[in-house]
């Protein structure tokens, strides 16, 4: 009886306890969809919608590999449900690359990234290209990290030990971190970020 | 996953009438923790109520505000990022900026908030696995930590129930900060200390806090501490960056004249709550700002703890940390 009073409870605010309708915009485009309110972002992404280079590693917010951009901030999708997400602009390693006249040209971090190997087998990499943008613009932003010297200052220097610190949420199995930074320090120092 | 219920509440008195109307629904913040524990069937709620949506009606909003005693006030929806690079947070609180920046990854911090930092649940592996017995996840049935594998647990303030740790680096800063929690329920709003907000876990593990079951966090009260500047954050874990504190310490110190004029000390990962180190602040106020003094506070703090096997070893880990922490702060002359 508890159960029926609680469904029809929140069917009066709208919102039935088997699926729900919702609307996410991805890379610029808006997707409808039906789901249960327990699909994750992850889940909605790739099995409802097909943006597969999203990527499920450990489902449990340890690995980053789904990390994508909402707002341009960097989150892991599969700790976030999909009805929670409405109405934010998200960007996924598809929605990076930019498209003129037919051709695709690859976001500076992708270009980073395949120029100084910052990959072996790849699963990780989706995760790890959108999650150093999102670092990169925490740090435009002046945030501090755990290793700054000094929070309270207005300034610091993105140190490979800061990019180490920054980075700690997407882990890579095969151990490409060496190419990782490497990648994240090129795309930095281009100045064509931000 | 259970499917539930979701909704969006516009409005905190809205969200307490939707938890109240709704039997066995819960909050949702940023979601960290609780979709995990959802997932695990640790949490199996029949109603989601999101309160990232809320309006700005004053006292809910997402905002960190500035009080004329120089004290302030963080909204319970604030991101954990948002709180740790605020310029008056980084300024008069580093010890909290430090904390947030020491906790999870820098995507968890974009999605957690304040309120639901608050409210996270032991990591204790016992507590996730549903074949292990567990007081807190099944009162009654037993604690498989107690002679487990306990490297991770408490060694103060822990119960025969109970060894589990409470997880968060935030609010071992709020404590040695004395924050104060605000909260709203059906009987109005109210205020709780932050020291008494989480509970030891005695013979009921599984209430964790002094909430009650109608009340929503709306915002985390910090009052001015004049040598908050001078404050730092340490913490001891198996790897250098995104691992849960083995310990950790949380410490504030004036010092005028080579004597201790103002300390604050608070230690996680070493009991079921933030650990306001009380014990070491009374032996070290007026003492020399000297290493044997933070030595003996240390002792002093330590002495009632226990080890239950693996975890003997954080005894004398906190001990050193809690001097190492005071040692620098005290080199960099007490107040910056």
């Amino acid at each position: 009886m508890a159960e029926l009073k609680s469904v029809i409870d929140l069917l009066e605010t709208g919102s039935p306890s088997s699926t729900v309708e919702i609307r996410l915009q991805i890379n610029g485009a808006t997707h409808h969809l039906r789901i249960e309110p327990r699909v994750s972002l992850l889940d909605a992404l790739r099995e409802n919608l097909s943006f597969t280079g999203t990527k499920k590693g450990c489902n449990q917010g340890a690995c980053g590999a789904c990390t994508v951009l909402v707002d341009g901030e960097r989150i892991l999708s599969c700790l976030a449900l999909a009805v929670q997400y409405e109405g934010r602009a998200i960007t996924t390693i598809e929605g990076l690359a930019a498209s003129s006249a037919g051709e695709d040209s690859l976001h500076p971090m992708q270009a980073a990234f395949v120029e100084q190997d910052g990959f072996q087998c790849g699963y990780c990499t989706p995760g790890q290209i959108c999650s150093a943008i999102g670092m990169i613009r925490e740090f435009q932003d002046g945030m501090p990290s755990a290793v700054t010297s000094d929070v309270a200052a207005s300034s610091m220097e993105l140190s490979d030990e800061e990019i180490k610190e920054r980075m700690s949420g997407n882990l890579c199995r095969c151990g490409a971190y060496v190419g990782i930074c490497d990648a994240i320090r090129e795309a930095l120092d281009s100045g064509v970020l931000r | 996953m259970k499917n539930f219920a979701y909704a969006r509440a516009e409005t905190v008195a809205g969200a307490i009438s939707l938890l109240s109307r709704n039997a066995n629904s819960k909050f949702l913040g940023g979601g960290t923790n609780l979709i995990d524990l959802m997932r695990e069937n640790i949490e199996q709620p029949d109603a989601v109520i999101d309160v990232t949506h809320l309006s700005r009606d004053g006292r809910s909003d997402s905002g960190i505000h500035e009080l004329p005693d120089g004290g302030v006030l963080i909204g319970a929806g604030v991101r954990n990022s948002a709180v740790a690079n605020d310029r008056l947070i980084r300024e008069r609180y580093p010890v909290l900026s430090q904390a947030i920046l020491f906790g999870a990854s820098g995507q968890i911090r974009n999605m957690a908030t304040t309120g639901g930092n608050l409210m996270q649940r032991t990591r204790c592996h016992y507590f996730y696995d549903g074949a292990a017995r567990c007081n807190k996840r099944m009162p009654g049935s037993g604690c498989d930590a107690i002679g487990g594998f306990n490297r991770m647990h408490a060694i103060l303030g822990a119960s025969d129930s109970c060894i589990a740790t409470h997880p968060s680096d935030m609010c071992v800063a709020l404590a040695a900060l004395d924050a104060t929690v605000h909260v709203q329920g059906n009987g109005g709003e109210r205020t709780i200390p932050i020291n008494s907000f989480h509970h030891l876990p005695g013979d009921t593990p599984h209430v964790e806090t002094s909430l009650r079951s109608d009340e929503l966090i709306t915002a985390i009260h910090l009052p001015p501490l004049a040598f908050g500047r001078s404050s730092r954050y340490r913490k001891v874990r198996d790897r250098a960056s995104y691992a849960f504190a083995l310990v950790s310490v949380a410490a504030a110190l004036e010092t005028g004249a080579g004597a201790i004029r103002g300390i604050r000390l608070a230690l996680g990962g070493v009991a079921h709550k933030p650990w306001r180190a009380y014990k070491a602040e009374n032996t070290m106020l007026g003492a020399k700002a000297v290493r044997e003094t933070f030595e003996s506070a240390a002792e002093a703090e330590l002495s009632g703890a226990r080890g239950y096997g693996h975890n003997n070893f954080k005894i004398e880990l906190a001990k050193r940390t809690i001097v190492s922490v005071l040692t620098e702060l005290a080199e960099a002359g007490g107040v910056r």
